[in-house]
């Protein structure tokens, strides 16, 4: 489409055409560092809303034959964990919070739940991956053990690293995510998180919290997560 | 301007030097035969010329487009005002095309934006594992400079990268979605007949060769880069979905050859990018002003292919 103008015309079609990119000047917002902070943070929040709209409770992550693992000596992990935490001889599970049966659980109490081993990749936010063997007992099954009430909106866990992490309780009813105690079929090692870790093949790494002291199903969570809380995401779907 | 419209009716090569100045060329080539045959020639005639011009020309385009209403029409209604304007001032006239519309124009700026933020913000999630394939042993493929990266740190970057992904994704939905209900896909779209066309437009380009003949209002060349931006565009978004969400697009991860490889395809449609803009860049500077306004203001003074 064309015609003819003169200048004045031109100048007025030109102006009025140009106002209409002026919601554009909005985006100036994320110039100006508080508005930037809060925007940021929507835009993580929106990402992990559709993701958790997203999610499946019956949809499983691959998993692979073991000719696909990745060697236990080539499992990397985070820097966080370069001083592997004290573990109390003693060791228990504390569990608190919106369940029937709160108190110490041991580790025999937690393998003598049904024991899952799977082949799954363990998601780095740095970017990497590699394919793991985790065995342990489904969370699930450990929440019905302590009588967890299930509608409560977040399964909480301290870690003896001062770690600490949370997960939805849609994620923790998924059936592969596990209380994990072994990995390539042996006792979990003091750099993997011994004696129980979180093994979430639905989150990303830094979900499956290591070296767990105790768990709590809990409505509101004063901390959300280690790194999360940090900037990064809390949701973490992968 | 319907007074215009009366000069160019009775021929005017007399009237066109004294009206106008860096505009002579097209005031002169501008009968009003010749806009109109040229405007069936742009584009098919429109059942209504409103139609075609949207909702951005309504109030003023009534009479005044050119092949929807001939000037002698409207001469019974000149005003005073508008041919003591055009007379006073000495300006002359000069035709304007409508190239694009403000949706293209909204989408066109805002997801070039959110690609910068993209980008810059995609090279510090980079630098995090700046490899492809497994973490032990350690290498290091590509040392990206932390000056030229958005976010300061991973954690940071994640946060531009996970908001403008979606002003990316709408924006790039919006625009193609319109190019395609438009039928303006058209004029861009690198089809099989285009093939013979690149090369000697290259040699143009690159060697100096002789300019090929413009024929329609994109060349060869700019509708293989086009074309290929855009699929670009739909390769990055869908690799970065495999990315964020492997588990959940585990499907879509399969097709693209698992998690490695969609790492590898989301940093080759970067590398699309980072090679397109350069390019994009030096042929609007190369193309001027009054090219480059009218991805602003929609409108471009005396086209070339009119």
């Amino acid at each position: 489409m064309h015609r003819q103008f003169d200048d004045k015309e031109f100048r007025r079609v030109a102006r009025r055409q140009i106002l209409k990119l002026t919601p554009l000047v909005a985006l100036g917002a994320f110039a100006v560092p508080p508005a930037q902070d809060y925007l940021l943070d929507r835009g993580v929040a929106f990402t992990d809303w559709a993701a958790s709209k997203l999610f499946r409770t019956g949809h499983l992550a691959p998993t692979y034959p073991d000719s696909a693992l990745t060697p236990l000596n080539r499992f990397a992990y985070n820097s966080y964990d370069t001083n592997k935490p004290e573990i109390d001889p003693d060791w228990a599970l504390e569990v608190s919070g919106l369940v029937r049966k709160p108190g110490n659980y041991s580790l025999d109490d937690i393998r003598r739940l049904p024991r899952i081993s799977q082949n799954t990749r363990h998601v780095c936010i740095e970017g990497w991956d590699l394919v793991a063997n985790f065995a342990g007992a489904r969370l699930s099954d450990f929440l019905s053990l302590i009588g967890a009430d299930t509608s409560a909106r977040f399964v909480y866990v301290e870690c003896a690293d001062d770690y600490y992490e949370s997960l939805d309780m849609e994620a923790a009813m998924h059936p592969q995510s596990l209380l994990c105690y072994e990995m390539y079929g042996k006792p979990l090692e003091a750099g993997h998180g011994a004696p129980l870790r979180w093994a979430l093949p639905t989150k990303i790494g830094y979900k499956s919290a290591k070296y767990l002291t105790s768990l709590k199903v809990t409505n509101v969570l004063t901390q959300r997560s280690y790194w999360g809380d940090q900037g990064y995401s809390t949701y973490a779907d992968i | 301007m319907i007074a215009d419209g009366q000069d160019r009716a009775k021929g005017t090569p007399e009237s066109a030097p004294s009206g106008a100045q860096s505009e002579t060329r097209d005031t002169e080539a501008s009968s009003a035969g010749d806009v109109l045959s040229s405007e069936l020639a742009v584009r098919p005639p429109a059942p209504a010329g409103q139609a075609t011009s949207g909702d951005d020309l309504a109030p003023v385009a009534d009479g005044l487009m050119l092949g929807t209403a001939t000037p002698e029409v409207e001469a019974p209604a000149p005003t005073v005002h508008e041919s003591e304007t055009a007379g006073a001032k000495g300006q002359g006239t000069f035709v304007a095309a409508y190239e694009h519309s403000a949706v293209v124009r909204f989408c066109h700026w805002l997801n070039a934006i959110a690609l910068v933020i993209m980008i810059t913000s995609g090279w510090r999630i980079f630098i995090a594992f700046p490899s492809f394939g497994p973490r032990i042993p350690e290498h290091q493929l590509l040392k990206i400079p932390d000056a030229i990266t958005l976010g300061g740190w991973l954690g940071g970057a994640l946060q531009w990268h996970y908001t403008f992904m979606w002003v990316f994704t709408a924006t790039g939905l919006v625009y193609v979605g319109y190019l395609i209900a438009s039928g303006d896909y058209r004029i861009m779209l690198f089809r099989p007949r285009d093939i013979p066309g690149v090369w000697p437009m290259a040699r143009h380009y690159l060697f100096f060769g002789p300019e090929p003949k413009q024929t329609e209002a994109y060349n060869p060349l700019q509708k293989l880069a086009y074309t290929t931006i855009v699929l670009c565009g739909a390769l990055s978004v869908l690799t970065g979905a495999v990315i964020l969400r492997p588990v959940q697009f585990s499907g879509l991860a399969w097709v693209m050859g698992g998690f490695h490889l969609a790492r590898v395809w989301h940093f080759v449609a970067m590398c699309g990018f980072v090679a397109f803009i350069p390019g994009h860049l030096v042929m609007v500077a190369l193309h001027g002003w009054n090219n480059f306004m009218s991805m602003v203001r929609g409108w471009k003074k005396n086209p070339e292919y009119l």
